[in-house]
């Protein structure tokens, strides 16, 4: 491509797991990159917003994008997660039926899987149920044990790392606000800046389909669709061994309410599916705070209130009106109106475990009009924050050894370390956000909430950035932690 | 491995007693273990008054009444680490700790368990709305703004009347920030009624009984709560929801004994008090870890946590000597208005101070202490209090050849 008009060859909008993902895979070939996304970090949308799950590809209607991305993606991913240093278990999956007639429906499920190209699918009974999961209650269940679970923020962040290491330029608090093309060139404008390109890849998830009004391309329409969670103490860790689902009911645009072991050791319960007015309305409801412990309970007994550390609720952008319901297929391609600007709409579930497979398509998509040159450069791997926690005991001593900062514990219920904190404090993409922290380093994710740690990490902060106290945000702009010092006249420092 | 007699994990309050304690009997070699860099443990942010009256006749401040402590430590030359965070703690009483000079391993013949509690969080109650900036625990906000100076917000709502939120809100008042309710979801306060007086009453901060937040609006920082009232049967009163635009709330919503690390060792918690099940010397499941202070109950009164790290050393140099004969295990059963009391259980024949709580405010209470309906002791409250931890001592004399005990409040 040749560059002489315009700062970059492609410009992804959307930093999440996907539009990571894309970043990632095109930096493989010699061409110049940005990244622009809204939020002070990457995947703050449905990518840290999600349950974690690897599917299998089971769930999805044979012939479709979803099934087969999700397909291939399953089979990868364990790869792509050992390249990037991110979390990845696969702990397997069961569909458990209640009632004789869902029996039926696991058989479709098991069938649909089958011509997916999903492995080993197996349907157990009472007794093999209760067997691999004794506090599980139900008549029979789909098994399968190439479902996984991994670090959805996790991936993201990695993915971004390793494609910022391999030259794509990311740009953070960047909302798009206008796209105009002259002469095949975009005009991307922004706030802060504007940035031109030969390609723009709308991977705006919830907001990827007014960016596609506002280049001129197609009119599609974002439904936005919440989901709500809770999130377990880890005592519970040992309750299930397995993600535990019920059946999906026809017509209901998710899967419903499932138990989620997650790669760090808590549980997860949810998530709801209600279609809201607002794409920014993230609140959890006490509607759906009760529904979700009692429709768990259903099949898990031996959930409790007393366990619950946290809600969280993620926004699925669906392209099934509420009237519909359902699922409709990713939307994955070059728009037919303005050139060079391609389009993913409707990246709902299984957009996780297909993120590599969805940025493998685009690639080929630009692939076809243009001929990539490999670079030779690309380094697949990327080496994410030692957990000094998850080391062997001499390794510990001799990391404490090496930098006595390792010695101290500053998240006590995570057993976060003081390096890790200062690691995650100067990550590589720059984010410094008490929420970009925490989802690098896991401080302030354990049943404390911060109690303990918040502090020492704001003294870390205005430590190391020399801040303000009022520049000290939880999640971007407008997220002040503090209004200054107690006394405004007299400073101390 | 390095061996000791006592280790006490956590030098706060408990922790600083019981080494005390355990000196002034005789116990040589005490090692206290903090994770903080000073000893002292919470009581360095509680820069209000009020501690000390039972202890030292004398209103101290948290610093004030730490101080005595340590100077006492120091003088003695009681060994402590700061900075060093145990990491396991297991049956054997082996204890694996870290600080920056490295992993450490030590065993005790008795380890004290003094880790204090934590504050019950906005998600472990899960109150439904965005999760924006500006919502801090009491104790949270206490350290930001006593031991770091900063200021956390101007316009505070507090839910939950517990004592430090109390506290914070006449903390607050006097830092320019307008407080403007606390409310609290049960008929009464969670609180001292002294604290009610001075810290709210006195800056003319209105407490609304029956009252929690329902929901909480803001994308970026805490914009606004939305407040109602609880009806008779427990439900939400519709009618009764109303909008209160705030920067910051405040949570006192209860503490919770820190027990991980009994947890792991493997001690038997109780579902009520969150802490160890012990007998009467303070002694776990587990023989030779005791527990006392935050870790085993939660106090009102610092003055208490220390008293009650000073009585369990009585057992524990009775263990160490290898004085504990079991005798027929007295059975507490608990009935009417009472919500637990500790010791659970008593396995040996000694006076013995027993704590509870109430289910519910009450005035002119008498606890019957009885066995087959045989009165063994009582004692007369002019009133009683959930937030105030009754304590009553019984005498080897009255427990001698009673095998089920039984507690009412009449």
């Amino acid at each position: 491509m040749s560059t002489s008009r315009k700062n970059y060859d492609v410009v992804i909008i959307g930093a999440g797991v996907v539009g990571c993902a894309i970043a990632r895979e095109l930096s493989r070939y010699h061409i110049d990159i940005a990244v622009l996304e809204k939020e002070a970090d990457v995947g703050w949308g449905i990518s840290c917003r999600n349950s974690g799950v690897v599917h299998a590809g089971f769930n999805y209607e044979p012939g479709t994008l979803r099934a087969q991305l999700c397909v291939e993606g399953n089979k990868t991913f364990n790869e792509l997660c050992l390249e990037l240093d991110v979390p990845y278990k696969k702990i397997g999956k069961f569909v458990v039926a209640f009632k004789k007639e869902e029996i039926t429906e696991l058989k479709r499920l098991k069938k649909q899987g089958e011509e997916n190209g999903v492995e080993d699918l197996q349907i157990v009974g009472t007794d093999e149920l209760k067997r691999m999961e004794p506090n599980i209650q139900g008549l029979a269940a789909l098994h399968s044990p190439n479902t996984a679970i991994t670090s959805p923020y996790g991936l993201t962040i990695a993915l971004a790392e390793n494609a910022l290491k391999n030259g794509t330029a990311f740009f953070l608090n960047t909302e798009v606000t206008a796209i105009k093309k002259n002469n095949s060139v975009f005009r991307i404008t922004t706030p802060k800046k504007t940035f031109t390109s030969a390609y723009v890849i709308n991977s705006a998830g919830l907001f990827s389909d007014r960016i596609s009004r506002m280049a001129g391309a197609e009119k599609y329409r974002i439904y936005p669709c919440r989901g709500e969670y809770f999130i377990l103490d880890k005592n519970t860790s040992k309750l299930v061994n397995h993600l535990v689902y019920p059946v999906p009911k026809a017509g209901y645009g998710g899967l419903g309410v499932h138990i989620t072991p997650t790669v760090d050791g808590n549980i997860l319960l949810g998530p709801s599916n209600e279609y809201i007015k607002n794409k920014g309305n993230l609140s959890s409801t006490s509607k759906v705070m009760k529904m979700l412990v009692s429709e768990s309970r259903d099949f898990l007994p031996l959930v409790s209130n007393r366990d619950i550390i946290r809600s969280y609720s993620g926004i699925r952008s669906k392209q099934a009106p509420s009237s519909e319901g359902g699922f409709w297929d990713f939307t994955i391609g070059e728009s037919r109106m303005v050139e060079n600007f391609i389009n993913l709409i409707g990246i709902e579930s299984p957009g996780l475990t297909a993120a590599q497979t969805i940025a493998q398509k685009v690639v080929k998509i630009i692939n076809k009009k243009e001929k990539l040159k490999i670079s030779s450069k690309f380094n697949p791997f990327r080496k994410g924050i030692l957990r000094f926690e998850a080391q062997s005991e001499d390794v510990k001593k001799s990391l404490i050894k090496e930098d006595p900062d390792y010695g101290e514990i500053i998240c006590r219920c995570e057993k976060v370390t003081k390096k890790e904190i200062l690691e995650a404090i100067h990550n590589p993409l720059g984010a410094r956000d008490l929420i970009s922290i925490k989802y690098r380093s896991r401080a302030m994710m354990g049943r404390c909430q911060g109690g303990y740690c918040l502090t020492r990490i704001i003294e870390l902060l205005k430590e190391k950035f020399h801040l303000d106290p009022r520049d000290i945000t939880l999640k971007g702009n407008h997220s002040s932690l503090l209004t200054g010092y107690r006394s405004n006249e007299v400073k101390i420092s | 491995m390095t061996e000791k007699d006592v280790i006490i994990i956590g030098g706060g309050a408990a922790g600083l007693a019981a080494a005390l304690a355990c000196r002034e009997r005789g116990i040589k070699d005490i090692l206290i273990i903090e994770r903080n860099a000073y000893l002292g443990g919470i009581l360095h942010q509680c820069i209000h008054d009020g501690f000390g009256l039972e202890k030292f006749n004398a209103s101290l401040t948290g610093p004030e009444y730490a101080q005595r402590y340590i100077d006492l430590v120091m003088s003695k030359k009681i060994p402590y680490l700061l900075d060093s965070m145990v990491l396991d703690l297991n049956a054997k009483k082996e204890i694996l700790v870290t600080n920056r000079q490295g992993l450490h391993h030590y065993h005790a013949k008795v380890i004290i368990l003094a880790m204090g509690c934590r504050e019950r969080t906005r998600g472990a109650i899960a109150i439904p709305g965005t999760r924006p900036a500006g919502i801090y625990t009491a104790g949270v906000a206490q350290e930001l703004i006593n031991l770091k100076n900063y200021m956390i917000g101007r316009k505070v709502v507090i839910l939950g009347s517990g004592d430090i939120g109390m506290i914070m809100a006449r903390r607050l008042m006097l830092e320019g920030a307008e407080v403007l309710l606390v409310a609290e979801k049960l008929p009464y306060s969670s609180g001292l009624p002294r604290n009610i007086n001075q810290c709210l009453y006195d800056f003319d901060i209105p407490l609304l009984l029956n009252h929690t937040v329902i929901d909480i609006k803001g994308n970026g920082r805490i914009s606004e709560v939305a407040l109602a009232e609880i009806g008779k049967r427990g439900g939400i009163i519709k009618k009764s929801k109303r909008k209160i635009p705030c920067d910051t709330l405040l949570l006192s919503v209860g503490l919770i004994p820190e027990n991980e690390l009994s947890r792991q060792a493997g001690v038997i918690l109780n579902p009520i008090t969150g802490g160890p099940e012990v007998d009467e010397r303070g002694q776990t499941n587990i023989s030779g870890i005791f527990a006392c202070g935050n870790v085993l109950q939660v106090h009102d009164i610092v003055d208490n946590v220390s008293l009650e790290a000073e009585y369990i050393t009585e057992g524990i140099i009775d263990y160490l000597q290898g004085q504990l004969k079991k005798h027929q295990a007295i059975q507490i059963i608990l009935s009417n208005g009472l919500r637990y009391v500790v010791p659970q259980k008593i396995l040996t024949l000694k006076d013995t101070i027993f704590s509870f709580r109430v289910n519910q405010p009450g005035k002119k209470k008498t606890l019957l202490f009885e066995e087959n309906n045989t009165l063994i002791h009582k004692t007369f409250f002019s009133r009683v209090n959930p937030a105030e931890m009754l304590r009553v001592k019984l005498s080897s004399e009255e427990l001698e050849n009673i095998k089920r005990l039984t507690v009412r409040l009449v």
